[in-house]
């Protein structure tokens, strides 16, 4: 924010950074051979929803979108549509495994509805769901204001525990593909989130 | 662009703001400069006075503000919370946090069953948010969500390193008057002693019209970023009625009977108003006091951008 804007006390909403997404289905390949997670095919946008008719009909227009082609080949289940107890909507959109193309293509969908009708400051992240032989579960967070990912792994059958020696490890895995989060204390942990 | 419309700044609001703070800025350089004609014209180093004031009122300014978060949180007997303790509380300030891309601020909790809530530091590094126990029982979590995120604008905006420079003017100008004062009673004997009652009067009759000039306008500066930070808060959620409806019930209670024993409450109610109205004006607090804007104001603007976020087309419709 600029020095004139602190002074008059003007927020700018931030604009979400989109394109660094289209990474994922490379990186997911990486994380593969690296540490042996691969991806469950399901993913998520969250975001704050705006009170008012307008964005509840944007955000209709953006379900009809992606339940278009659900049940081709490629393009997966219909979308599942939640709200957190922090009032934040999850849009969560399920492929197969092997459909990470098909995936981001879905999550792209999505941002750049909300983006085109002006609401993009109100995307929160994307979350994209990996598990491994033994079912450990662990996700990329995709943060759209840094346009940085980081990883989250909660323990199972713990509460609101991580696993942070796994995180690590994903984030070294995946240094080179993807731009991760060098600042720790932005790795928001998202309990009980949809899809994961 | 659709986009930018949609979240386009309030011009009243900025211009508004300008003025006021241009106002403060003139009234400080006219008085200053009396001072030192008053000082010239009676023989005396006006400068050297005027910069011993400068270094003083600084010094004092900035300490308060470099220790403004430790001040206000043991003035309110806040303690700060991890993550574990109040985990819905960090949940709310993570997302606002992750939304507005800004660091997160230290989160305390208050015991006070007084619905309030504060943000205060020196920096965006050292600030700290602090909620009471009241406002977290009575209001909802989109409620409290709005309130966080006023609270986090006034934290982007630096609200309380601008009100700490605005005050800083008005420590100065008491400052002078008082060397004024102390020279004129001691040094001024000496050469022109039939002068120096009448100088003293008209300096201390300046004295107190800059006070007055200076406090309203530190006051009206105070409840313009009041209302910057209901905008911007508003905005950052995009739910402007749950912040309406949390400031409803937060005068409400405000105004109610309370439960607490009035002796356990006066300490507190003696921070909230006394620094306000001093040094840490920046600090701020949700409660309406008269550094904040009138509920019906503070409504009006937030329906403002009601309609403003529900609008089909923004960029058709221009700036509003």
């Amino acid at each position: 924010m600029s020095f004139l804007d602190t002074l008059l006390g003007r927020t700018k909403p931030v604009q979400p950074k989109l394109d660094d997404l289209f990474g994922l289905p490379s990186a997911a390949i990486q994380l593969q051979a690296a540490t042996g997670f691969i991806p469950t095919g399901s993913g998520s946008v969250c975001f704050r929803g705006v009170e008012g008719k307008t964005f509840g009909d944007i955000q209709k227009e953006v379900r009809d979108l992606l339940d278009m082609d659900s049940g081709k080949p490629g393009g997966g289940l219909p979308v599942e549509v939640s709200r957190d107890s922090y009032g934040f909507t999850w849009l969560v959109s399920n492929h197969m495994s092997d459909e990470m193309d098909g995936l981001v293509t879905d999550l792209h969908a999505v941002n750049s509805s909300l983006v085109d009708a002006g609401f993009g400051p109100q995307l929160l992240c994307t979350v994209v769901a990996f598990a491994d032989e033994s079912h450990r579960r662990a996700a990329l967070v995709y943060l759209y204001k840094r346009g940085t990912f980081y990883p989250f792994a909660p323990l199972d059958g713990q509460q609101n525990r991580r696993d942070n020696a796994l995180e690590i490890q994903i984030k070294g895995a995946l240094a080179e593909d993807l731009k991760m989060e060098p600042d720790l204390t932005k790795w928001m942990a998202l309990w009980g989130a949809p899809g994961l | 662009m659709a986009a930018r419309t949609r979240y386009a700044p309030d011009r009243g609001l900025t211009v508004r703001m300008t003025a006021t703070m241009f106002l403060l800025g003139l009234v400080f350089v006219a008085f200053v400069a009396l001072i030192i004609g008053v000082m010239t014209a009676t023989h005396q180093s006006g400068a050297a006075i005027v910069v011993v004031a400068l270094l003083l009122g600084g010094g004092t300014a900035f300490i308060s503000l470099f220790y403004s978060d430790k001040i206000a949180l043991a003035s309110a007997g806040a303690q700060v919370v991890t993550p574990e303790q109040a985990p819905k509380l960090h949940g709310i300030v993570d997302r606002l946090c992750a939304l507005a891309d800004m660091d997160k601020p230290l989160v305390a909790i208050a015991p006070a069953s007084m619905p309030n809530a504060f943000a205060t530091g020196r920096n965006s590094k050292h600030a700290v948010l602090c909620v009471t126990q009241g406002l977290m029982n009575q209001l909802d979590d989109d409620e409290l969500e709005g309130v966080l995120a006023h609270e986090l604008s006034h934290v982007a905006h630096k609200d309380v390193q601008v009100m700490t420079v605005a005050s800083l003017l008005a420590i100065v100008a008491g400052l002078l008057v008082r060397f004024a004062f102390y020279s004129e009673l001691f040094g001024g004997r000496r050469n022109n002693n039939q002068n120096a009652f009448p100088i003293i009067l008209v300096i201390m009759a300046v004295s107190a019209v800059v006070y007055a000039i200076s406090f309203l306008l530190i006051r009206l500066l105070s409840r313009y970023r009041e209302l910057a930070a209901d905008r911007s808060g508003a905005l950052l959620t995009g739910q402007p009625s749950a912040l309406i409806s949390a400031l409803t019930k937060v005068s409400q209670g405000m105004n109610r009977i309370p439960n607490e024993d009035l002796r356990a409450a006066e300490p507190l109610n003696a921070f909230y108003f006394a620094p306000a109205m001093k040094l840490n004006g920046g600090a701020s607090m949700s409660a309406i006091f008269s550094t904040h804007p009138s509920l019906k104001k503070r409504i009006e603007e937030l329906e403002k951008i009601q309609r403003q976020l529900g609008e089909v087309s923004p960029g058709a419709k221009g700036l509003r």
